[in-house]
Parts: C-alpha cells; structure tokens; sequence
C-alpha cells in the first residue's frame, strides 16, 4: 500500500465530492437550459466553483481563532455597507441591492447572512453560563438581527430578511435560551402575522396572496408558480430526458436557469434527479451538522450550527417555492443555481466549517 | 430541560447537553422538512403526472385552425365569378399578449390604426378567452406585413398569417347574384358551435348564391401544430394538415354576358334577366345598382354601408326578384294567347277610337288606332283592343293562362328570395278585399295594371315560354325540370310571337330597338307602367320617384328563339325609351359582341366610366357631403 502523504489526507476529498458532484449536476442542468451550451451560463458557473471551492477551501486552513476575533468588525462592517446601499439607492433614485466591485457586484446582504451567524455564535460563547437564562443574553442579540434584517426589508428583500433572521434565531436556540421564549414569540408571530403583513410591499402581498391561490392568477404573478409545477409535474419518475425539457427550452418556465433551476432539473431528470439531487444535499448538511456536533469551541459549535441552519434555509425555501408550498421569493437553490453571490455564501459558510472541523481534530475539547 | 422554578446552577456541561439535544433537534427537524419536500416532488410528478403533462403539452404545442380555401363559383363556361385571393393579415392572441399597451400602441404606430378600430380590437380582446386570435387588420400591403414581421420578437401575441379572402372579379356586376360572405356572428356562432367560426380569416356565406351553397363551397380546414415559445414564436411544425378547397359551384350564368348587362344598365336603377329558352338556364341576372361584394367580404365600413342605404336608387335591394312591378303591356301577349285559347279569331278585328266605354266610364288608349286584328294590336300595344277583349271574356279566364306562363309563381330558385306577386282573378279579390269582381277590374288587370303585380324574373320566364311553347323554369345551376309543352295551340303561341315581331320589326313600339344584325331578328313587348294612378299626372317628366317604370320583354331570333328577357327600368318613363334599347344591346352582344362593346363604351363614356369608377366616385362625393345633413338624403 502507497501511503498517503499528509498533505494530500488533509484536503477534505469527501466533502469536495459532494459540493462537485452537487454543482456538476448543476452545470448540466445549465448547459441543457442555455440550449446545449456551455455558454452564458455553465461555463462560467464552473470556474466560478473552481474559484470559490479553492477559496473555501483556503478560509479552511484558517485557524478558528481569526473568524472569533474579527466576528464584530465583520459584522459592524457589512452592517455599513448595508447602509451604504440602502444610501446609494435612495441617492439613484431607486432600490439597490449591491455595490459594483468591477470584478463583481457584491451584494452585502449575502454577506450578513454569514456575519450575522459568526457574531451572535460569538456573543453567546463569551456570555457567561449563568447568564443564558436571562434578559442580558436576548436583547444584544435581538438588536444585532434587527437592524441588518430592518435594512435588508428596506431593500426590500423579503427572502434575505428572513434567511438573516432564521439564521440568528437558530444560534440563539442551540445556544440554550429558555425554550418557552422561542415557542411563545412563534405563537405571538402567527398571531401578528396579519399586522405583518400589511407592512409588506404591494408586490409582495401579491406573491403571498397567489401563493395562497396560485390559480386566481394564471398568468399574471401565479404564472411562476404554475409554471413551474407544470414542469415539475410534466418530468414524471424519469423525466423527459436531458436538453428535451419543453418547459425551460420554450421559456414557459421563466427564471429557468437561476431560481427556478430545480424545475428545469425535475423536468429533464424527473422524480429521480430530484431525490439524487435532495440526496446530495442531505449529504452536504449530514456533514456540517456533524462538524458542529465535534466542535471543539463553543463558538465553532454554535456557528457550524448557524451556517447549517443558513445553507438548508435556501434550500428548504427555495424547494417549497418551486413546488408551490411558500410563496415567490427570490431565493436561489445553492450551488445549482447560476449566480456568484449566493455562491460565494455558501463556499464561505463551507470554508468556515472546515476551519471548524479542522480545530476539532486538533486538539481536546474545550469549551471556551 | 429545567423547570423554571428550581434551576439548576447552568454550568458549561450542561450547556453542553443542551446543545447536543437542540441541534439534534433542528437536525431532525431540518431532515423532516427534507422528507415532506421529497414526498411533495413525488406526489407533483407521479400522482398528478398526467394533468401536468397535458398542461405541459397545451404549453408546448398550439394547435390552429387554418380556415379552408372556399370553393370558387364559376360561370357555365368556367370563368370565375367568385374566388380567391391572397390576404395578408395580423391576429393577436390574446394568452400570449403579456404587455397589451406597449403591443397595441406598437400596432397603432406602425400600421396607422384609427381610433374605431382600436376601440373594435379593445373590444374584441375583452370578448375573446384564450388562444382565439383576434383580428387587426387584414388586407395589409406587402410593406405593411414586414414591417410587422420583422418586429414580431417585440411584439409578443402578434400571429401574421397569410390567408385568402374573397374576390369578385366582376364586383358590382354579380352583387345582387352572387351575394356576398362575411366573418360570422356570435348568433350563427352559437348555432354552428364550431371553433372555425371564431378563426379570423374564415368567412360564411351572408346572401345569395354564397349563403345558399355554403355547405358546398366551405370546404374543410386545415390543422397546424406548431411548437411555440412562451412568447409566441414558432420553434417548427409538428404536423399540417392541408385544408380541403370547397367545391366549385358551377352556374349556369355567362359572366361575360353578365358583366355586359350590367354596366349597360348605366346609371338606371332597375333589373334584366335573360333565359336561354332551350333549357330555362339563367345566363344573367342582373339588378342594378348593386353593392361591390368584395367590399361586403372585407368588412364593409359603416359610412359605405350608410351610403348604400341612403341611394334612393336601392342598392342594396336585388330587384330581378324581390322588385314587384305592374308589368303593364307586356301582358299583352299573354291576353292574346288566352282570347286565342277561349276562342277569339285573331283575324277579328275591332275599332280603336281613343278608348273604350265601360258603363259610364272612359278606359283611355294611349292613341287612337283605327281597326286592329290581334297581331298588330300587340305591335300598336292598343289598349282599347284589349280593354274589349277583357270585357268580353273577363279576366277570370285570362289568369290561368298567365300563371301557366309563369306570373305569380314562386320558383325553386337557387339562393333568391323571391317576392312573386299577384295574378288577380274574382277568387283572389273576394279572399283579399271581400268584393266582387267587376268588369273595370278585368280592364285594368288586361293591360297590366291594377292588382296586377309581377317581378322581372318572372317576365322573364314568361316570355321564355311564349317563346319555346314549354313550361321552363328558370334555373342557375344544372336542376332538372320537366320543362313540359304548355297546354296552348301552336295557333295562340304564333299570334303572340308575330305580335311581338312587329313590336320590333314591323311598325311597332320598340322600332329603334331593331338589332343592328344580319339575319337576327328579336322579338318583344314594351310596357310602362304608371306609378301614381292611371290618369294623375303624366309620368314623362317631373321628380324621379314618380315617373313610369319602363318594361321590356323579348326574345331572339324571332325564328327558332334562343334567348327570352325581360327589363325593367324604374321610372325610366317607358318601355320603349328606357327598357327596350338596354335589351337590344345585350341582345345584340350574344351574337355580335364587338358591335355591342363598341355601343357600351361610348355610352360609358358619356355616364362617366365603369360602374366602378362611377361607384367610387359617388361614394367620395357622398362621404364629402355627409358631415352636413343632406335634405335629400332625408327622403
């Protein structure tokens, strides 16, 4: 037996099978979207994985210790440029959702999504044990989501608020908060979801009220909706075969290649691809859940679990939209989906948790 | 989890534990949701798989009616009195018209749309569900199409299709025969419940012959599958299926002969109709002036349609057989074969001085004519002649003869609605008015006045018979009639033909009508029938609508005839003047059709051009005149 070097042992060959495999799928979804064609989209979905994956895994070899410290700077940070946009928008004259970098347009609403995780994990690891159950270990917390989830609705930006706001309020679950807090402020948040509602933007309480009857609106706002199902639906158990989808190829199915990729899949690759594809995923968070279960830090536990919660909220919400259980909010399918900013969060909270997982297998556990 | 009572002191192992267990807890959680998603896809795509599917395919796969090429109706020797052209056309399909403002504002600009028409297409959509295409414009140029076409991916919904519509070569000339076609409406919609009905481009037969042969011309559509983009583009065919062409509906008309008769009618509003005697074929059917089909078939505008209906003239009317006439002298040959049938010598001769007394009343002759036998009682049209063969043998007796020769009948006549008259005898007026029959009555009825009421089809059909001695029905296509001998004595029928003869060419009433041939000689009888009553005016001059009707029946050659007709002018102040010169030239163009060219153009010359011309130009009068109230129109 050739052994190994080391080197080559400590890449996470497990865990790079699993994002591939889940993007490559992705790719050739893509490439059957844009008719056959490597271009505009599969191609440069590609290198962006290349990209990102060797980003992630880099952000990986980090030593925990980096993300703890910077976690406020971080957050303070990206809650200025959320500022900032919510600025530049007001002086455009119109709702802007990112800052041009040249080389990209980064959204930092995206951003927040992890910041948000990192920052409360780190505000919960140095609270005091004694601490947990008392008011001082809520309302820092309740402020940190607040604001950035106040100027993401702004935006507005209904999918990312909430992603912002599930995130945090997983970290403050897992970090032992009393758990008739979570369950009465669940039952006080039914019981306002009225109010709330009527503070949503028109456009938005149209999704809602479609999602509710997609078919009082066929062809107005619940067109996504039907669509969608009817691609889904048409694919059957084995689908209609690869580049023969109707739905995506004649345009029916608008938002083919980016929110409403996993119809485009469905439609092609039927019942079939759908499950390999939930498989993939399932994998991918059995994963992180498990690196949050071996944390070594109280920090490394309550961020693993915190990005888990981040990545399977796209997911989860992204699949109910697309089948026609939640309303249409612009949430993309990670990793599947085209697009460089939902990416890019995704392969942070990854080279994150392989930081995690690489500071368990270090030393003994220690919990702050 | 602790109470809140009694807690425990939180240490970091126990915040350990909790950890472990909620996480674990929205591990499972999260793999719940997992599994309900994955239960959701399975239910989405194998239970409601076949319904998706076939929504899928609905998507996909637009299936349009391609409306069948209607059946041409030809003449007897294959000329086209009806068939089809070339349209261009754009329709709209109002499940793929995502922007309709942008669209339609589009439409407006390029294709220079007026505000009726937007409001007619805002209309249509309002009305229309679906995949039903609404129209836009049809007929469009050639310049018109492409620049639609060549903006079609802005212009989502937009379907441009070549399709054919309608063309009457003749126009006018064959309006009142043909009749014309148009988009059917939601009523005949609802009784045929055929998707066809709601295709743009397909037009039913609304009058005449096209109303009457519809199951014949229809034919059958055509299907296109196409793959279509959501935005309505075609990707490819899937299938087509070709439309089968209507049949052909030969008449037994001659469209040259037609189209003569009918510009010679000039600038007169009246009906002519000619019969070949052999068969009781129609060879033209006339009545003018008449409406351009083709305009019907596009869609008449209301302003045209209002100018047709206000013509005093009657445009709009088909007089040949919905016209009803006191036939006036061209009775008179028939009297004269009903006193030959009751026993009258035609040698017998009685005195014209003016009139005739009846008891204390006067009957007038247009003259006074000396001593007549019968013939050359029918070429003086003496009335007084006639006035004492109806007192002597009473009208009881003439009237069966003029129903045999076809007065007062209804024909079974392909596409004419028919208005047939009336034939007076004691048992109608008794029915009718509850009197008795009296002798100034059978007067008035032996000259063609009175009760006596006929349409110049049935003249027609009438001198046909005195001409071949047979019962012949008219017929336009190739319908099988007995066509019996009449029950009459070679002796009357001749009576009445060499009457007639003399009319033409003895000394006669219609003398200048002669035929300017060699050898071909036309027989025939004048008529004018007075429109106020007998003795009120004269009828020769003053306001149009109360002049006489000039008549005219004939036929030709004398010897062996092959043609019978009738003409009516209204209020053309005679037979002679008006009627029987239009008969002679049409007369004429059956035997000698350059002679008869040369005659037409140079009375077209003088009416100012072909009824076309003449038609296009009265209406672009009419429309100039029509935004102020027109006093004459008021009548």
């Amino acid at each position: 037996m050739i052994p190994v070097p080391p080197a080559i042992q400590r890449i996470p060959w497990k865990l790079i099978a699993i994002l591939a495999g889940i993007t490559g799928f992705g790719l050739l979804v893509l490439y059957s979207a844009a008719g056959g064609n490597w271009s505009p989209w599969a191609l440069n979905q590609g290198v962006r994985f290349l990209v990102f994956l060797s980003v992630a895994l880099v952000i990986g070899r980090f030593p925990i210790r980096i993300f703890e410290d910077f976690a406020y700077i971080a957050y303070i940070g990206i809650l200025i440029l959320l500022i900032a946009v919510e600025l530049l928008g007001f002086v455009g004259g119109g709702s802007q959702r990112w800052l041009n970098l040249g080389f990209m347009n980064l959204q930092p609403s995206e951003l927040m999504k992890v910041a948000i995780v990192i920052a409360l994990a780190r505000f919960y690891a140095q609270l005091p044990p004694g601490n947990t159950r008392t008011f001082t270990a809520l309302w820092p917390a309740l402020v940190m989501i607040g604001l950035p989830a106040a100027l993401v609705m702004l935006q507005p930006d209904l999918g990312t608020a909430l992603a912002i706001c599930i995130g945090g309020v997983v970290v403050m679950f897992v970090a032992g908060l009393p758990f008739w807090w979570f369950g009465s402020t669940a039952v006080a948040g039914l019981a306002a979801l009225p109010v709330l509602f009527s503070f949503l933007h028109d456009y938005q309480q149209k999704r809602v009220l479609i999602f509710l009857d997609p078919e009082s609106d066929p062809l107005g706002a619940g067109y996504h909706i039907s669509q969608s199902k009817i691609a889904i639906g048409s694919g059957g158990i084995g689908g209609k075969g690869f580049l023969n989808g109707s739905q995506s190829h004649l345009d029916y199915l608008p938002e083919g290649h980016t929110d409403f990729i996993f119809a485009t899949m469905a439609e092609e690759w039927g019942l079939i691809g759908g499950l390999a594809l939930l498989f993939g995923f399932f994998l991918l968070l059995r994963w992180s859940t498990r690196v949050a279960l071996k944390a070594r830090t109280r920090f490394g536990q309550l961020t693993a679990a915190g990005l888990t919660m981040t990545i399977f909220f796209y997911i989860a919400i992204n699949l109910m939209m697309v089948m026609g259980l939640a309303p249409v909010v612009g949430i993309p399918l990670p990793l599947f989906s085209y697009g460089g900013s939902s990416m890019l969060t995704i392969m942070t909270c990854v080279g994150i948790m392989l930081a995690i997982e690489n500071d368990s297998k270090t030393g003994t556990r220690r919990f702050h | 989890m602790p109470t809140k009572k009694k807690s425990p002191p939180i240490t970091e192992a126990w915040r350990g534990i909790t950890f472990t267990r909620r996480a674990l807890v929205v591990g499972g959680a999260q793999a719940a949701v997992g599994v309900a998603l994955a239960a959701r896809m399975a239910y989405i795509s194998v239970i409601d798989n076949d319904r998706y599917v076939l929504e899928s395919e609905s998507n996909r796969v637009n299936l349009t009616l391609v409306p069948p090429r209607r059946g041409w109706i030809v003449d007897r020797s294959g000329k086209a009195l009806a068939n089809n052209r070339v349209s261009l056309r754009i329709d709209i399909i109002p499940d793929r018209l995502h922007n309709k403002e942008l669209v339609l504002g589009q439409l407006q600009t390029l294709l220079r749309l007026d505000g009726d028409t937007m409001e007619r297409i805002n209309r249509d959509l309002k009305a229309a569900s679906g995949f039903q295409p609404v129209a836009i414009k049809e007929d469009m140029t050639e310049a018109e199409y492409s620049s639609i076409l060549v903006r079609l991916p802005e212009l989502p919904g937009i379907a441009p299709q070549r399709g054919f519509a309608r063309n009457y070569p003749t126009g006018a000339a064959v309006g009142h025969l043909i009749g014309y076609v148009g988009a059917p409406n939601a009523e005949e919609y609802q009784k045929a419940k055929d998707p066809l009905y709601i295709t743009p481009g397909y037009k039913i037969g609304k009058d005449g012959l096209e109303k009457y042969f519809q199951d014949m011309l229809k034919g059958q559509p055509g299907a296109r599958r196409v793959e279509v983009t959501a935005r309505g583009k075609v990707v490819r065919d899937l299938s087509t299926q070709p439309d089968v062409q209507g049949k052909t509906v030969h008449l037994t008309i001659d469209a040259d002969l037609q189209e003569f008769v009918a510009r010679r009618m000039g600038r007169e509003s009246g009906a002519a109709v000619v019969i070949d005697c052999q068969n009781g074929d129609i060879l033209s059917f006339v009545s003018m002036p008449s409406f351009d089909p083709n305009s019907f078939s596009d869609g008449i505008s209301s302003s045209e349609y209002a100018w047709l209906r206000g013509d005093d003239h009657q445009p709009l009317i088909n007089k040949a057989t919905r016209g009803l006439y006191p036939p006036g002298s061209t009775l008179k040959p028939m009297a004269a074969i009903a006193a030959v049938e009751h026993g009258v010598d035609p040698s017998e001769r009685h005195t014209c001085v003016g009139g005739y007394r009846l008891g204390s009343r006067f009957f007038r002759c247009l003259g006074t004519h000396g001593s007549l036998d019968m013939p050359s009682a029918i070429m003086k049209s003496c009335n007084s002649y006639f006035y004492w063969l109806a007192h002597r043998l009473g009208y009881d007796a003439m009237a069966p003869t003029a129903r045999l020769l076809g007065l007062g009948e209804e024909y079974q006549l392909a596409g004419s609605n028919q208005r047939f008259g009336t034939i007076p005898d004691s048992a109608w007026k008794m029915k009718k008015y509850d009197q008795e029959w009296s002798a100034s009555d059978s007067l008035n009825a032996v000259i063609g006045q009175g009760y006596v009421l006929a349409n110049p089809l049935q003249l027609a059909v009438m001198a046909a018979r005195i001409a071949s001695g047979r019962r012949l029905y008219p017929r336009l296509i190739n319908r099988e009639f007995k066509n019996e001998p009449l029950p009459f004595s070679p002796e009357a029928l001749a009576v009445a033909r060499h009457g007639m003869d003399l009319v033409v060419n003895g000394a006669g009433t219609a003398v200048r009508s002669r035929l300017p041939l060699d050898g071909i000689t036309m027989a025939g009888k004048t008529g004018t029938a007075q429109v106020r009553g007998l003795g009120t005016g004269n009828g020769k001059s003053g306001t149009w609508k109360f002049r006489d009707h000039g008549l005219f029946v004939g036929f030709a050659p004398v010897v062996n005839p092959r043609y019978a007709t009738a003409v009516v002018i209204e209020h053309g102040m005679g037979g002679s003047r008006a009627a029987a010169p239009v008969a002679k030239d049409f007369m004429t163009f059956l035997f000698d059709r350059e002679k008869a060219m040369e005659a037409l153009e140079t009375f077209e010359a003088g009416w100012g051009g072909t009824i076309k011309e003449r038609m296009d130009r009265d209406y672009a009068a009419w429309k100039a005149g029509a935004s102020k109230p027109d006093p004459e129109l008021a009548q």
